[in-house]
């Protein structure tokens, strides 16, 4: 292993609280291996904060391979970094060279307040899902596999959805900051299987209306959310949840 | 009712309607476009052309439908704008780059929305609204929109403000043609891809068909 050091010049956003105005803060770090990801770096970078007695940069993360959703940083512009189809934390400084200046800031959206530096609030997702991301199953013993039959493009479609880690890299990417492509797969893995059938003109009528309730913006259909999306969910399910609203909209008694 | 209410101001169904008015628009600027052509056969032709449409009675539920249908596409789009500065109300410091970048068409929407919607405000006042020559077919008198499109096509400045103009039309309609039809619902693997394509050359045929009108009058008639 070549253990190459990099010297990385990062611009932070700080802010202390949801209330305080923030601002970007540069810090210099000469000893960032190739072989880091994107958020050990910014361990290693904490740990020099703390030993130098200043504040750690607050950030979200948890299983660090890149399927919990959790991390949530908008690198030079970017969600998640340049890199498509990853999260922050599978991001690693073998992308970068020496001498790089690179931009962190949160994920912007009215709907996603800042915690903290570049953690935000995503719980406006929880409470959409609240509304209807679910199917309602009754106890007992769990019918055999075979029982319901599900055509197995329908069941890849539905898997392909049911993919959407919920990181909110999609609003973070929308030049509107809409939710339109996390909706839409949480929408779309139900909307295509048979279990989600019994419920699905409340589901997306009551999504879609929690959606616009939490102050997400608006689709433009620019496709920079299925752009940045680290599961790639494609706009094919904005589609089929447009249908599904309007025949919902339409045919709900 | 309250259900439809809730439809036309969901961020879905304001889409569609977004999406239907926008669509009309691109089917009457095709039609437009092709009778513009008429000024490669002769000025009579253009003339009778222009007289057949206005002396049609149905030209007044044409024109009143394809107002509706503007006033359908502002209202919406200022509505999406409004929203988009609440749904973001701090920006980024750094711009998105690179893969994740949406196409500049996708991007630039509202821009072009807007240019498009002052050349019309100018376009009509200068040729429906402009000055009134008549000329006579056979007995018939008709007005002369050849002379007055003449007469326009002189100014150098006009000319390419037009061009320039119908140039943002197309480009406005390379991502409108997809992007209403992907908000209409309309999506599959096996026609996407084309339907961006087309979207494309819709774009480019709209605009190189209503450029050829004033760069012809201005270089070669």
């Amino acid at each position: 292993m070549s253990d190459q050091n990099m010297k990385i010049k990062l611009r932070v956003w700080r802010q202390k609280g949801p209330t305080y105005p923030g601002k970007l803060e540069t810090y210099e770090l000469d000893n960032v291996n190739e072989h880091m990801s994107f958020l050990e770096m910014i361990d290693v970078l904490n740990e020099k904060l703390v030993q130098e007695g200043g504040e750690p940069v607050a950030f979200d993360h948890d299983c660090r391979e890149g399927i919990c959703g959790m991390c949530s940083m908008t690198i030079d512009g970017n969600p998640h970094g340049p890199n498509k189809g990853t999260t922050a934390c599978q991001l690693h400084m073998r992308n970068y060279k020496d001498g790089d200046t690179i931009t962190v800031e949160p994920f912007r959206a009215t709907a996603f307040p800042v915690i903290k530096d570049i953690m935000v609030d995503r719980s406006a997702f929880d409470r959409i899902q609240q509304v209807g991301g679910f199917i309602s199953v009754s106890t007992g013993n769990a019918p055999d596999a075979h029982a319901v039959p599900v055509s197995k493009e329908k069941a890849d479609l539905a898997f392909d959805a049911a993919t959407c880690i919920g990181c909110g890299a999609c609003v973070a990417a929308c030049k509107n900051a809409s939710a339109m492509l996390f909706v839409a797969a949480k929408v779309s893995q139900y909307e295509l299987l048979p279990q989600g059938q019994p419920e699905k003109e409340d589901r997306v009528l009551n999504m879609v209306a929690k959606m616009d309730e939490e102050g997400f913006g608006s689709c433009s259909n620019t496709g920079a959310c299925s752009a940045s999306c680290p599961k790639e969910i494609s706009l094919e399910n904005i589609a089929r949840m447009n249908r599904a609203y309007s025949r919902a909209s339409f045919k709900k008694r | 009712m309250s259900r439809l209410v809730t439809y036309l101001f969901s961020s879905v169904g304001q889409k569609k309607l977004m999406a239907l008015s926008g669509l009309g628009w691109g089917l009457f600027a095709l039609s437009h476009m092709a009778g513009n052509l008429l000024v490669f056969v002769g000025s009579e032709t253009y003339n009778k052309y222009g007289h057949a449409i206005v002396s049609n009675p149905a030209i007044y539920v044409a024109e009143a439908g394809l107002v509706l249908l503007l006033l359908t596409h502002v209202f919406y789009g200022i509505r999406v704008s409004i929203q988009a500065s609440k749904a973001r109300s701090q920006g980024y410091v750094v711009k998105k780059s690179g893969d994740k970048e949406a196409t500049l068409s996708s991007r630039t929407m509202k821009y072009t929305g807007i240019a498009v919607l002052g050349f019309i405000i100018l376009h009509l006042w200068s040729f429906k609204y402009g000055a009134y020559y008549e000329v006579s077919y056979d007995g018939v008198v008709v007005r002369d929109l050849f002379r007055l499109m003449l007469e326009k096509f002189e100014s150098p400045i006009y000319t390419w403000g037009y061009v320039a103009a119908v140039i943002l039309i197309g480009f406005h309609l390379s991502h409108g043609v997809y992007s209403a039809l992907q908000s209409l619902g309309i999506n599959h693997p096996r026609y996407t891809p084309i339907i961006e394509k087309i979207s494309v050359l819709y774009g480019i045929l709209i605009a190189v068909g209503f450029a050829s009108q004033p760069i012809y009058v201005h270089f070669v008639f």
